[in-house]
């Protein structure tokens, strides 16, 4: 193993080595903790960049280009102008839970780095039941997106809170169907055991998931599940720019407006790492003859990529509307998870060779074509009519 | 009685108290999910793991969720009608509360069998508690699922809209 | 105290304030509230005694508590179905009211 490979892990035991003796094990949380709320801030940072310039591109724009060089310094100016900006409460609102809600959300969007392996030897908290906890504090995610809607005592925001909540809540159950396939096959909840049962070659093609029939679909409805979770253009209903102006975070402005920013990339960020982790082999290298080079790129290089898809993507589909975005939620996504946990089952449990991968496949493909029937016959195309809320 | 579970506990019953005597309902549903994530973390502290993590899931993330959105539903977030009942049988209710507290708190200094010296904490695995739910708590793992169905189902068809002929 | 009794003690004052809140709130969803308090306080039980009682095996309290888990979603879920039905009919969620009607 290089010496490359391990360089942050061995800066860390050096400098806790050098500490005094009771203050060790502080020393040691602190190196721990201090990295990822760094590292992951000045991704948000760059991430901002890439986004507005990809957009650009694809708009046929510039994009930002007057902070420094390429505009690459307009974080900066971003940063310093919400942290100038007035901080405004609605006389009508709730003050504490106004002023809770982005710490939650912050908290909570930190809090799942702690078991993500960055690399290897990496990772914060080796959790016996890892992917369970990343889980369970997306989970309080939704409360605090409702505490913002609901405390600003803004239709808007109220409806923006709403949508926000029953898109999340629906999503969750392909988002944890998608993974228990993962969790079945690698046997463990532990994300670096799931990352070490990948981390093999046969030939050139690494062990990952996403390369076996039902990874694959797994790994798909992961991401749009993933997109839906973290409130990303083509699911971005909650915040629906041109319907009800920012959503849930209407009323927020200044530096509580950046924290929202910010922990929703930083959620986009964890989720997709958590897609790394158990579909595209975590840290490990894609082909056997590039394992020299550091396991941590790789992992952020995954990052990056899985970034770039979401900025396309962004850039790319309109968004959806309510009724269409739970049709496909609970009508698509949710059978055919279902389909690709019995389909890991199948992989599971037959011999190795030609067979199981066409039984997987044979379920993949037949539920996908009967599904997607489905879908398109609902949508027949006639006279619209329009049905008025109560 | 470490300074942890103290802490801990302290969070949880204040939530509770919260969640029972706070006036809007929303901040009651808020003060739920405090003490749900209370007793989440108490499990960790506990040492038992995968049950914090499910607690926190399915308390914190589902019932309390499903709470907020039955409030507003039922227009309760905005409602200013005094939540407490009037005095006589609030005072009745709290008065079999504290009796029963009572009654537990006695039982719990008085007995024997619980103040036997502290145990060697069961090492119990993830793979240990799903080979028991597999193996040997498999029927009544299925009963569970079966359950959950028929709720979910019957939850759908209590909370449904009656149809009524023009819709 | 002993750890175990420091733990019952917390989960009967959990119980005690749930039953404490279901008997006085008037709102149905609080005392839905209050049951589900409660059914936590047994959960507390249960892995207090797997933590510190003798044992029955590795994982049995841990087993109970997770099916308990399961009956208090199916409750909650059911229960509150039945107060937006019960909210869709008569408008109203306070269960004083509900009574004095069905008189």
């Amino acid at each position: 193993m290089q010496p490359s490979d391990q360089v942050f892990v061995l800066l860390k035991h050096w400098l806790v080595g050098r500490s005094p003796a009771v203050m060790q094990p502080g020393v040691s949380i602190l190196l721990t903790i201090v990295p990822i709320l760094l590292i992951f801030p000045v991704l948000f940072a760059v991430t901002t960049v890439l986004e507005r310039k990809g957009l650009g591109r694809i708009q046929n724009r510039y994009g930002p280009n007057r902070v420094g060089p390429y505009g690459i310094l307009q974080p900066l100016a971003d940063g310093l102008k919400s942290l100038t900006k007035e901080d405004i409460v609605p006389s009508s609102a709730d003050r504490t839970v106004h002023f809770l809600a982005p710490l939650v959300l912050l908290a909570v969007a930190f809090l799942p780095y702690a078991v993500l392996p960055m690399g290897r030897n990496m990772v914060a908290v080796n959790l016996d039941s890892g992917v369970l906890f990343f889980f369970a504090i997306g989970a309080i995610s939704e409360l605090s997106v409702f505490m913002a809607g609901w405390s600003s005592r803004n239709k808007y925001s109220l409806l923006g809170a709403m949508r926000a909540v029953a898109q999340m809540i629906s999503y969750e159950v392909p988002l944890l169907l998608s993974s228990i396939a993962v969790i079945m096959a690698a046997g463990s909840l532990s994300t670096v055991e799931i990352v070490e049962k990948q981390s093999g070659f046969s030939g050139i093609f690494p062990h990952w998931y996403v390369l076996t029939p039902w990874g694959f679909a797994g790994f798909i409805l992961f991401m749009i599940a993933a997109t839906a979770e973290t409130n990303r253009s083509p699911f971005d209903l909650p915040e629906g720019e041109s319907e009800i102006i920012a959503g849930y975070y209407i009323e927020y402005s200044g530096f509580k407006f950046a924290l929202f920013f910010l922990g929703e990339y930083l959620g986009m960020f964890a989720i997709s790492g958590l897609g790394i982790t158990l579909f595209l082999g975590g840290w490990s290298a894609p082909l056997p003859f590039l394992t020299w080079v550091p396991s941590w790129i790789w992992f952020f290089g995954k990052l990056l990529g899985l970034i770039i898809g979401f900025i396309w993507v962004r850039g790319t589909l309109p968004r959806l509307r309510m009724d269409q975005l739970m049709n496909f939620a609970w009508k698509f996504m949710l059978p055919m998870a279902l389909v690709v946990v019995v389909s890991a089952g199948a992989w599971r449990f037959l011999p190795q060779g030609v067979t199981r991968w066409l039984v997987s496949m044979v379920f993949i493909a037949a539920a996908y074509v009967l599904l997607a029937r489905g879908v398109e016959t609902r949508n027949k195309i006639a006279k619209r009519t329009y049905r008025f809320a109560e | 009685m470490s300074a942890p579970f103290i802490i801990l506990a302290a969070v949880t019953l204040v939530g509770a108290c919260a969640a029972m005597l706070l006036r809007g309902l929303v901040h009651c549903a808020l003060a739920l999910a405090v003490a749900f994530a209370g007793i989440g973390a108490l499990y960790l502290n506990l040492g038992a793991q995968f049950l914090g993590l499910a607690q926190l899931l399915v308390y914190v993330g589902a019932i309390a969720v499903l709470i907020v959105f039955v409030v507003l539903l039922t227009r309760g977030g905005d409602s200013d009608s005094p939540p407490l009942s009037p005095a006589p049988r609030q005072f009745t209710g709290i008065l079999v509360a504290g009796a029963i507290f009572a009654i537990l708190a006695w039982a719990i200094f008085h007995s024997f069998a619980i103040h036997t010296p502290g145990m060697p904490a069961p090492q119990a695995t993830i793979r240990q508690l799903g080979a028991a739910l597999m193996e040997s708590y498999a029927l009544p793992l299925e009963v569970i699922g079966l359950m959950l169905t028929a709720a979910l189902i019957g939850a759908v068809i209590v909370a449904m809209k009656e149809k009524q002929g023009t819709q | 105290m002993t750890p175990l009794s420091g733990c019952l003690l917390v989960a009967s004052m959990l119980f005690a304030v749930g039953l404490a809140g279901a008997l006085t709130r008037r709102n149905a969803i609080l005392v839905l509230v209050g049951i589900e308090l409660m059914l936590n306080a047994a959960n507390l039980n249960f892995v207090a005694f797997w933590r510190y009682g003798p044992h029955a095996g590795p994982v049995t309290g841990m087993v109970f508590v997770l099916f308990s888990i399961g009956v208090a979603a199916a409750e909650a879920a059911v229960g509150l179905a039945l107060i937006l039905a019960v909210y869709r009919h008569t408008k109203t969620t306070d269960l004083r009211q509900l009574i004095r009607r069905r008189q």
